[in-house]
């Protein structure tokens, strides 16, 4: 589906991504984990054909993604940011159709598959209406998704989706997120640097590190077996004390 | 009812005019140019009267055209066919030659050029030295050379007298003269300063109005002939001598030594201190019937102002137009090519510390004079806020929200008109908005080339020290940039998204 091989990114003298090599295979999902600098953010925006590596080469569906082959590929994809970087003068359905009216959809199909998009984000219909500063967090966030899903690619990218919520609407999005990325069957690529989360969404985790990946597998190969002092040091620094986890 | 009706006509008419350029049909005209001040304005006048008596063709009036610069680029070009001009000023300002100063010189120096030169007037505008009457009978000065048995004397003098080489410097240089004090002083104020015994001796220039009003003040005569002669003439474009000869000859023998100093000053008192319009004291000295009371009246500021006013929108309405369309695509283009960009506005912003007078003599020659080189001149001041707060407004844009647009498969078109220009509109319409009122403003010079505009009453007053005509002109005009700012609040409401307003760079 998503595949890396040995890329490198650097900005100025900063090695941004050193020789990662990933993949993604359909229908899975696989979290990027790291701490901010890692690279995670990178790799996403490389995909998105929005930076070209410096060497080594991103294949969508096989396809190396290059200024001519970015425009197929990015119909392949949807993205979603923290804070849902929505247009601030569009209301949030113009937000969410912007890309279908892009490809010149019809009104009628455009509002069919908006609401059946609303319903399955859990957003009221209501505040579709609304400007994005008239919506909470949690709405934005599910307008955007609403966004990344409008065209029905089969790749879902994920920039820290839940970011910037508070912790109560963080657990509510997450539950619908895994809900959705199951229902609908999507290839999904999350960024996280919360090692619950990725506990949560991931099958495989892709633990980064100064660009480089440091270790890949599910969390219970990471637990277990770190591959570098850095995994087991990097699990820890966010595992819940024992004392909160026995009186919780 | 009907003057009502006439006034609608007249309005109409001349916006009409305004539109569509020149076009006056027939005949090519005679068109007379005069610099900014009274007794240039006022020669021209009488020029024009005969021109219009002989009637070999229509005439046209583009008075006020500013400094020399202006008005000779004006007949070079062959914009205009003629306008007063002094002997002096040909040999320096125009053939930068003080040597040459017989008219027979010039004519033979000016005529590869195209230009003829008529016979003088008669009059001399030239710098004189003047002291009181009484002072001149007590003290015994009767030339400028009496004046180095008294070195007592205190003098004021006009800036400019004091610091040309052609003024006091060289002056004292020549006759070896010592004052007690020198000092400068504006040129309408020495008048008063001299009757009223505060200095005793002051810069006139022969034919100021104050010399035919007041006995108390005597020139002294320029014994050892330091002053430059700058005896009156006609400067011509030689096709017209040749395209209306019945009109030059009229010209030359009405005029040729008609006019001399004492008429001259009176003519001038006539206008800057009896306020009498230029046609009524032109009238008059042709000795047309009935000229002061058939005459127009009194700088008809009313049915002026309503013409003037459709000239100053069409100028400013017509740049900022232009400047729009060309801003911001080039504000565009600065954002898009950082080091394009960067030349770009540099040069933009050089164009705009040229000074406004300059800019305007410099399109002389290339669109000649009246509203074209007006315009152009308008829209190159008019570029630097729309292409700046284009390129501001764009290049700010958060770059995730221009990302979102290309992951989302938007194209170039799609992007600019849904998701940058809204973006920017605030930062736009700023710009556009400091455009327009600086314009309203700039486009009072545009009279300096015949552009028309409010600047015709501002630069009349000016010439004629006359401050109600200048508020005539500039209160309109403050009031037109007052309008010209509500209107565009009102427009901000349809061009920029409801929830960007009243936030400039708010980006999320």
């Amino acid at each position: 589906m998503i595949a890396l091989r040995d890329v490198t990114k650097t900005f100025g003298a900063r090695v941004a991504v050193d020789h990662v090599s990933l993949a993604l295979e359909p229908g899975t999902t696989r979290i990027l984990l790291g701490s901010s600098g890692s690279g995670k953010s990178t790799i996403l925006r490389l995909v998105l054909g929005l930076l070209a590596p410096d060497t080594g080469e991103v294949l969508v569906d096989d396809v190396v993604v290059s200024r001519g082959t970015r425009r197929d590929a990015l119909r392949r994809m949807g993205y979603v940011v923290q804070e849902g970087a929505l247009y601030p003068h569009m209301t949030a359905a113009e937000n969410a159709t912007l890309a279908a009216r892009a490809e010149g959809w019809a009104r009628a199909r455009m509002a069919a598959r908006l609401a059946g998009l609303a319903e399955l984000v859990g957003l009221e219909r209501s505040l579709l209406d609304h400007y994005p500063a008239e919506l909470s967090g949690g709405q934005r966030q599910r307008t955007g998704l609403i966004r990344a899903l409008m065209l029905d690619p089969p790749v879902l990218l994920l920039d820290e989706p839940l970011g910037a919520l508070d912790p109560i609407s963080r657990a509510e999005l997450q539950t619908e997120l895994l809900r959705v990325f199951h229902e609908l069957r999507k290839s999904v690529l999350l960024v996280t640097h919360d090692v619950r989360e990725a506990f949560v969404f991931g099958t495989t985790i892709t633990l980064l590190n100064e660009g480089r990946v440091v270790q890949e597998g599910t969390f219970a190969d990471l637990a277990r077996r770190p591959a570098d002092p850095y995994v087991a040091q990097f699990l820890r620094a966010q595992a819940p004390p024992a004392a909160m986890t026995a009186a919780l | 009812m009907a003057s009502w009706h006439h006034r609608l006509g007249a309005m109409l008419a001349v916006a009409a005019a305004t539109l569509a350029g020149t076009a006056d049909g027939g005949a090519t005209p005679v068109r007379v140019g005069s610099k900014s001040f009274t007794e240039s304005y006022l020669i021209a006048e009488i020029v024009a009267r005969i021109a219009e008596q002989v009637g070999e063709a229509p005439v046209e009036r583009r008075f006020g055209l500013g400094g020399t610069g202006m008005v000779y680029g004006a007949v070079a070009s062959g914009e205009i066919d003629l306008y007063p001009e002094y002997t002096g000023t040909i040999s320096r300002a125009i053939l930068h030659d003080s040597s040459v100063t017989t008219v027979p010189a010039l004519r033979a120096r000016i005529r590869p050029r195209g230009l003829i030169i008529s016979d003088p007037l008669g009059f001399a505008n030239t710098y004189a030295l003047a002291v009181r009457r009484d002072t001149a009978a007590r003290l015994g000065l009767r030339r400028i050379s009496d004046l180095d048995r008294h070195p007592g004397l205190t003098a004021a003098f006009d800036p400019g007298f004091v610091d040309r080489d052609d003024g006091w410097p060289g002056l004292q240089h020549h006759y070896g003269l010592r004052l007690a004090a020198v000092r400068g002083m504006e040129h309408a104020l020495t008048y008063p300063a001299l009757i009223s015994g505060r200095v005793d001796v002051i810069d006139v220039f022969s034919t100021d109005g104050q010399l035919a009003r007041t006995d108390l003040v005597v020139m002294l005569s320029d014994d050892q002939r330091f002053f430059p002669d700058y005896a009156a003439v006609l400067l011509a474009r030689e096709s017209l001598a040749a395209r209306l000869p019945r009109t030059w000859a009229a010209l030359q023998q009405r005029l040729g030594g008609r006019i001399d100093n004492a008429t001259m000053a009176r003519l001038n008192a006539e206008v800057e201190l009896d306020r009498r319009t230029f046609a009524q004291a032109a009238a008059a000295f042709l000795g047309e019937r009935g000229a002061a009371d058939a005459g127009p009246a009194r700088r008809r500021l009313g049915r002026d102002l309503a013409t003037l006013t459709v000239e100053h929108l069409v100028l400013v309405a017509a740049s900022l137009a232009v400047a729009i369309a060309v801003g911001l695509p080039l504000g565009l283009l600065a954002a898009r090519h950082r080091f394009l960009g960067q030349l770009e506005l540099m040069g933009i912003g050089v164009l705009q510390t040229v000074p406004a007078l300059a800019l305007l003599a410099f399109m002389i020659p290339l669109f000649g004079i009246g509203r074209v080189p007006a315009l152009v001149a308008l829209c190159l001041y008019a570029l630097l806020p729309i292409v700046r707060n284009t390129y501001a407004g764009v290049s700010s844009l958060d770059r995730q929200l221009l990302d979102m647009a290309a992951v989302m498969g938007l194209n170039g078109r799609q992007r600019l008109a849904w998701i940058e220009l809204p973006l920017a509109a605030v930062t736009i319409m700023a710009g556009i908005k400091t455009a327009a009122v600086l314009t309203v403003g700039t486009a009072t010079l545009a009279a300096f080339i015949g552009g028309g505009g409010y600047g015709t009453l501002i630069v009349t007053g000016l010439a004629l020290n006359d401050v109600p005509t200048i508020l005539a002109g500039a209160i309109p005009a403050a009031l037109m940039a007052l309008a010209i700012h509500v209107a565009f609040e009102a427009l901000d409401r349809l061009v920029v998204p409801r929830p960007l307003r009243g936030s400039p760079g708010r980006a999320r």
